[in-house]
């Protein structure tokens, strides 16, 4: 023992680093801050070491190369000892990052703590959330496959609609014309260097505010923030009521922070990596590409925007969002703290969660996607042929054969772009089928031109027959009055 | 002006040698960001979209709609399969064509070709296009993208190079939905 502490001592005489460390793990936190709901942010820590280490593990075997990247993953995944594992673990710890920050963030918004004087640990903590964002989506390329190459194909798509810029921005983010092994490379320096480094950085200075400001105190309804006294009453708390964090408050985050290793080290076990899906092979367009779990409500967005909004919306939303982060400590900087008393807080948080998970949920199953091999892989349901005439019967094979199918579902399954028809004979007369059919609308194209009027007629004669049992098809009531009148 | 009376000579040393520094530094900026911008500055280079042959006129049957492939005109050494681009050939009659781009019009993905309802669609987000490329319904705002084509000696070539994209970027031609077409 006195060894080791002499070889301490020789250290420490030459770093002199031990006495600004104990002041620091020794610094006193208000007793109440050592809560369950302040171990976030050491959690993300703990996750993004767990990612650079695994991302160095990675390194080693992972080909930055567009036409080698997709099997040196194969060989991770089946070939490497454990590579699957080291893979998986990185790919939860993602997942598993991202979904912390944001605990975090919003922990952090309604607990008060972006209020004076935590300003800039709150912007700086924006540019970790962005930072963030930015290696999950560097991540998804990647990991080199049909969906990190089409992804690549919506970005760039994005990109190009900036005004004016747009075309070079693209090529600058591709590193050419096309997706290829320059783009590649790119992602690959921007996710192995560029932003880590900054991320470290970030880290670094997010950790320094929070030691030197001293961690946000238990919001108490009542106690405002005042830039003239906060400072003091801070110190007077601390002065009062605290504890030094080591080993007051520690124990709680390293509990929390384990809990979360293991749970991401069980996902990666119970689950497995992501992907690689299929070959980036651009001549391969059997493909459905869907980006990754925290950009599905993105995904979700971009296909339930009006058309005319989505360049606006895309170019102009993100850098509104930003800056409205950005501002956020400067708009509210000082008052109450406490969620209690801030009710546009609650339901500003509580709205954004509940649309982000709705725009997720709808993502994860689509269904403003046509499904392509509907039209060949889903027959009509047995009930809605039966008892039906020739002609009806052959609309229902037109109905297969032209796809119709693949956007309108018939006993629950297929397509759900457009309405599912199982009873549409209620809702449309044959009239409004007819023209329907013929000249599309709404969101419907027009098959006048694919459907000979043979084909139409035994299509809208099968469309008729879908009703319930017990309800009949829905008429047009002048028409037996024209028809009598007619005659 | 007191400031210049009483400038020391390290002061001004530690000036110059600033100074100095931030000289240097612009003339490796000038280097460092034509390097970075390279992609961007090559982009009107001659000979950057070039002219690829597709196939000859015989291997697409006339009013039908197929799929063909080519290898895009510019290939970095680690492109490998990326630089394999498809692309959706309709023969409308003799040597009369339109050359699609596989990536829709809204944001990029492959669309696929359905010969029996006569309509091109997409997995992501829904668009779909009639057999003429001209938007049909779905999020696009305007029809497929449509490369410049020849036809000679029996050979269907295409002008290509780049990833058609919905900005202002594409030299390709646009079609507008249910209008007539410029080309073909």
């Amino acid at each position: 023992m006195r060894l080791i502490s002499q070889i301490g001592e020789w250290f420490d005489r030459r770093l002199q680093l031990a006495a600004p460390i104990r002041e620091a793990v020794e610094h006193p936190v208000p007793r109440n801050t050592a809560s369950w709901w302040y171990v976030f942010g050491s959690a993300a820590l703990v996750v993004f070491l767990l990612q650079l280490v695994t991302g160095i593990l990675l390194a080693l075997i992972y080909v930055p190369s567009a036409g080698e990247a997709w099997s040196s993953l194969q060989a991770l995944n089946h070939d490497v000892t454990l590579g699957w594992f080291i893979r998986a673990l990185h790919g939860w710890g993602s997942n598993f990052m991202v979904a912390i920050v944001l605990i975090h963030m919003m922990q952090v918004f309604l607990f008060g703590a972006h209020k004076f004087p935590r300003e800039l640990t709150w912007i700086v903590g924006v540019f970790l959330l962005l930072m963030t964002l930015g290696m999950a989506f560097s991540g998804q390329v990647l990991r080199f496959d049909q969906d990190a190459y089409w992804g690549l194909g919506i970005g760039a798509s994005i990109a190009s609609r900036v005004p004016v810029a747009g075309p070079a921005i693209v090529k600058l983010m591709l590193g050419g014309p096309i997706i290829a092994g320059a783009t590649l490379s790119r992602f690959f320096t921007m996710h192995v260097f560029v932003i880590p480094g900054m991320l470290i950085a970030f880290v670094c200075l997010h950790l320094l505010m929070v030691l030197r400001l001293g961690i946000n105190e238990w919001p108490v309804p009542g106690r405002i923030v005042r830039r003239a006294t906060y400072v003091a009453e801070y110190h007077a708390l601390t002065k009062k009521d605290g504890a030094p964090f080591v080993p007051y408050a520690i124990w709680k985050d390293l509990f929390f922070a384990a809990f979360v290793l293991l749970a991401v080290a069980a996902c990666a076990i119970y689950f497995g990596p992501f992907g690689p899906t299929g070959k980036p092979d651009p001549t391969i367009i059997q493909t459905v590409p869907k980006p990754d779990y925290f950009f599905l409500w993105l995904y979700a967005l971009l296909s339930l925007l009006p058309p005319s909004l989505e360049t606006p919306a895309l170019l102009i939303g993100p850098v509104v969002i930003i800056l409205g982060l950005l501002l956020l400590p400067f708009l509210s900087g000082e008052g109450e703290k406490s969620w209690r008393r801030r009710p546009i807080a609650v339901l500003t948080v509580l709205m954004i969660a509940i649309t982000l998970g709705t725009f997720t949920h709808l993502a994860e199953y689509a269904p403003w996607s046509p499904q392509m091999n509907a039209w060949s892989g889903e027959p009509v349901p047995v009930r809605f042929l039966n008892g039906t005439t020739a002609l009806e019967r052959q609309g229902a094979l037109v109905f297969q054969a032209k796809q119709c199918r693949n956007c309108h579902a018939l006993g629950e399954k297929g397509g759900r772009r457009g309405p599912d028809l199982d009873s549409v004979a209620v809702r449309l007369t044959q009239d409004q089928l007819i023209r329907q059919v013929i000249q599309g609308g709404g969101n419907m194209p027009a098959y006048g031109k694919n459907l000979s009027p043979a084909e139409a007629t035994a299509l809208v004669a099968f469309l008729e027959t879908l009703h319930p049992a017990g309800q009949a098809a829905a008429r047009d009531a002048s028409r037996d009055v024209v028809l009598r009148e007619g005659q | 002006m007191s400031n210049e009376t009483t400038l020391s000579r390290r002061g001004l040393f530690m000036k110059l040698g600033i100074l100095f520094n931030g000289c240097v530094a612009a003339a490796l900026a000038v280097p460092i960001g034509k390097y970075l911008l390279s992609s961007v500055t090559r982009g009107r280079a001659e000979g950057y979209l070039s002219w690829v042959p597709l196939g000859l006129v015989s291997e697409f049957p006339e009013g039908e709609t197929r799929l063909a492939t080519f290898r895009n005109p510019h290939v970095g050494p680690t492109d490998g399969k990326t630089a394999d681009t498809a692309c959706w050939v309709r023969r409308v009659a003799g040597d009369q064509f339109q050359v699609f781009a596989v990536n829709c019009a809204h944001l990029g993905c492959p669309v696929r070709w359905f010969p029996q309802s006569g309509l091109f669609m997409c997995p992501c987000h829904g668009g779909a296009y009639y057999r003429d490329g001209s938007r049909a319904s779905g999020p696009p705002e305007r029809g497929l993208f449509e490369y410049p084509y020849k036809v000679g000696n029996g050979v269907v070539t295409i002008q290509a190079g780049e990833l058609p994209t919905p900005g202002p970027s594409a030299e390709l031609i646009q079609i507008e939905g249910g209008k007539e077409k410029p080309c073909a």
